[in-house]
């Protein structure tokens, strides 16, 4: 029984973590938030310099070959400090899809500008506020051209490519389109975290490549998702464990009637219950991460309980976070809402905590019989 | 990662199955009991018969030290054979509390010769141990406890009354922590010792649960002490140190407790699936699904969790805090199955029927209050959390620092 990273992952994630914390840690967020800005270009810079955009790119295609283990312990970090760079977008979405699904022309031209940053990736799948659904995609592709509209794309300001799922005549498509075409209308989407940028995308007779086989483009998309999903667990359990720690140190530092606010059981069994809330989440997203890196036919399970399970803790750990704060915890001073707007927007960035629900309940339902603890 | 044993882990697995499979039946598929509807007395019989057997062959008390009969097997190693003899069709539980926590306590603390004339019959299941901690008046703050132990030339007369202990009334042995001095402070009074449970003077009475168990069905007593003597040579400790004896054995409860056992996930699952709602399976039903999903993640998750438990325990490591969110959630996750099973009965789902699918939810409904209680209510557990993992402060008390008798006890 081996369910853990390896001492070379651990490694990893502690010189990431000390990368991040050097780097500015939540300052990062905060400036991108108070200057309006789409990113930390400098810390992206710096993360394109340490490799970790080429994490998963084969070593043919100038990338470090590592597995998803890798991905899966940067991710917890990017995470813990809520770094607001293209890092998801490009990297668990973009990438991913190109290694799976691409020709060796298109890799052989796109995946090592990954590497080096002279390409950014993104996806686009939402298009109204309804869910997103294989039979009411409006975006279609004809001819080799996109026409339509996908929202709540994010990091298209930055973006130079993206890969889209559009309607085709045979069922669905997944199109690899160059963003610098003239044709391409992008306008910015306000959003609740603004230490993360989305954007209106609006395609008019754009040229685009097919990835993959035709007419599989919804089958892609979900295994894309269910990949992300794992991703953004591990994402998440890193902020819902910093906001734990958050609310732990002030929980010390804070006095009130004479004694710490942590010496009170209100303030212990809330940030107990954030502590059973992280750990849940962390084990299923360990075996998230087995199952990926596996390739086991577990994932589409294994994804919706990691998600389900991380999107719970984040959320919790974050709103509790306040409230432990008390009145600082609502002030834009306190780093306390930086987490609360993050976890929210990670909770409905693949699909809302219903929508997953819905899914690891689906799979539940194909198993015949579930292994006993 | 991987779940995989390393090849010395699945040589001794291999090992494990080997014997087990020599001498003993494997479960059906979906059997939960060990053992089907028997009398206390043949129970008894069986589990000591398969006590001598695994005694006799070397698999008793696996971690205990080879002077006294044990092989030192590693953490992993006693997971390996749990895991192992969950699977066959054998008697557990009798023998946990004095192999787990009273031969420890007597391994440390017991003269020689008294180690030569109890450890070999506790270990192969001629002697049966409890454990006499909870009284009336000291629950989760057990070394509140008022129990008096007044010393009588070379020997300890004993008065007062515990609480909920497991098997006492099948037991031969216990151990016992008592008051000597009630002038001192609160945890500095207490001496521990061990007795026998037919020393005159000692009443066993069994508790009814409110699942209205009682007597062998229950496995819970209260154990009234009346004039008891017991020998100052079975005093464990010095006098004064019972409360870090006592902490000795605690500890290894706490590596005893694990899952809640009843109606999962699993459970929840095949009735949903099976169970008829207005012409459709109860699965298909919204409300159901989303309880569904909370539930395997909270099961997957414990899962998962007591995995990464064991792989620290695998590569020789010390596990991190994580066990101790265990109980907790299994608990409260067999109420809230329990109740979602008698609910799907709908308007019939309170009668109680021996053929009944909801026999078992119903079980773990009235169960489960007793488990989020026993071995650390919710609420000291999340104490626990709170102090020990994340290192919260501990509130101001109002034992500390005055005689135990001077301790308020009411308004």
């Amino acid at each position: 029984m081996n369910l853990d990273f390896s001492d070379d992952q651990k490694f990893l994630q502690n010189e990431a973590k000390k990368f991040f914390d050097k780097e500015g840690g939540l300052s990062n967020a905060r400036k991108v938030m108070d200057e309006n800005l789409d990113t930390d270009q400098n810390l992206w810079n710096k993360i394109i310099e340490m490799g970790w955009t080429g994490i998963r790119i084969p070593d043919e295609y100038e990338g470090l070959g590592l597995s998803h283990l890798e991905l899966c312990v940067i991710a917890e970090e990017l995470g813990r400090s809520l770094a607001p760079v293209p890092f998801a977008s490009s990297v668990y979405f973009f990438t991913e899809a190109l290694i799976k699904y691409a020709n060796q022309e298109i890799k052989k031209d796109i995946l090592p500008q990954l590497v080096t940053g002279t390409i950014i990736g993104t996806y686009g799948i939402a298009e109204d506020t309804q869910q997103t659904t294989e039979s009411n995609l409006q975006v279609s592709v004809s001819s080799e051209k996109l026409t339509g509209v996908k929202i709540a794309v994010p990091d298209a300001g930055i973006a130079t490519h993206m890969i889209v799922v559009a309607s085709s005549k045979q069922a669905t498509d997944l199109r690899l389109v160059d963003l610098s075409d003239p044709s391409i209308i992008i306008t910015p989407q306000k959003n609740i975290d603004t230490s993360k940028a989305f954007y209106k995308v609006e395609f008019n007779n754009t040229p685009s490549q097919l990835l993959g086989d035709t007419g599989k483009g919804w089958d892609y998309i979900q295994d894309l998702l269910n990949q992300a999903a794992v991703l953004f667990a591990f994402e998440q359990i890193g902020g819902a464990q910093a906001a734990l720690d958050m609310a732990k140190a002030y929980a010390i530092e804070r006095f009130a009637f004479g004694r710490q606010i942590g010496s009170y059981q209100a303030i212990k069994h809330k940030l107990a219950d954030m502590y059973i809330s992280v750990t849940l989440a962390k084990s299923n997203s360990y075996y998230g991460a087995w199952a990926l890196s596996s390739e086991s036919s577990e994932l589409p399970l294994a994804a919706a309980t990691a998600r389900v399970s991380a999107t719970k803790a984040f959320q919790l750990c974050s709103k509790e976070n306040i409230q432990t704060h008390g009145g600082n915890g609502f002030t834009w001073e306190y780093d306390c809402h930086l987490f609360y707007k993050r976890s929210k927007v990670l909770s409905i960035l693949l699909g809302s905590e219903s929508t997953w629900k819905e899914k690891l309940v689906t799979n539940l339902e194909k198993t015949n019989t579930l292994e006993r603890g | 990662m991987d779940f995989n044993d390393t090849p010395e882990q699945a040589k001794f697995r291999a090992q494990c199955r080997e014997w087990l499979e020599a001498n003993a039946e494997l479960k059906d598929s979906q059997s939960m009991d060990h053992i089907g509807e028997s009398s206390l007395e043949e129970h008894l019989e069986i589990a000591k018969k398969w006590q001598k057997k695994k005694y006799d062959a070397g698999w008793a008390m696996l971690h205990w030290p080879k002077e006294y009969g044990g092989i030192e097997a590693s953490p992993i190693e006693r997971i390996i054979w749990g895991q192992e003899e969950a699977k066959f069709n054998v008697p557990g539980g009798i023998f946990a509390i004095g192999l787990g926590m009273c031969g420890p306590v007597i391994m440390q603390y017991a003269s020689e010769e008294l180690k030569e004339r109890y450890l070999a019959p506790m270990a192969e299941g001629k002697e049966i141990w409890c454990q006499l901690f909870s009284e009336p008046s000291a629950g989760s703050d057990v070394a509140g406890l008022r129990s008096k132990a007044e010393k009588d030339g070379d020997e300890w007369l004993i008065n007062g009354q515990k609480v909920w202990t497991s098997g006492a009334h099948y037991s031969d042995f216990g151990i016992l922590i008592v008051r000597h001095d009630p002038k001192v402070e609160k945890h500095k009074g207490l001496t521990f010792f061990f007795v026998d449970m037919k020393s005159p003077g000692i009443t066993v009475k069994p508790i009814k649960q409110i699942t209205g168990q009682a007597g062998s069905g229950s496995g819970f007593n209260e154990v009234y002490f009346d004039n008891v003597r017991i020998p100052d040579s079975q005093r464990l400790g010095e006098i004064g140190d019972g409360w870090k004896v006592a902490i000795t054995t605690l500890m290894n409860e706490r590596l005893a407790v694990g899952d809640a056992r009843g109606s999962d996930i699993e459970e929840a699952l095949v009735l949903s699936k099976t169970k008829d709602e207005g012409g459709e399976a109860l699965i298909k039903n919204n409300a159901v699904r989303e309880r569904l999903a909370d539930w395997f993640c909270e099961a997957n998750g414990l899962k998962f969790t007591k995995f990464r438990t064991i792989s620290a325990l695998s590569k020789g490591e010390a596990p991190g805090p994580e066990a101790s969110i265990t109980k907790i959630v299994s608990a409260n996750k067999l109420q809230s199955i329990g109740n979602f099973g008698i609910d799907s009965g709908d308007m019939a789902g309170m009668l109680v029927d021996g053929d009944s699918e909801l026999g078992s939810f119903q079980g773990a409904w009235l169960g489960a209050p007793g488990l989020r209680i026993a071995g650390g209510t919710d609420e000291i557990l999340r104490n626990i959390i709170a102090e020990r993992v994340l290192g919260l402060p501990q509130g101001p008390r109002a034992d500390k620092g005055i005689a135990f008798k001077d301790i308020p006890t009411k308004v």
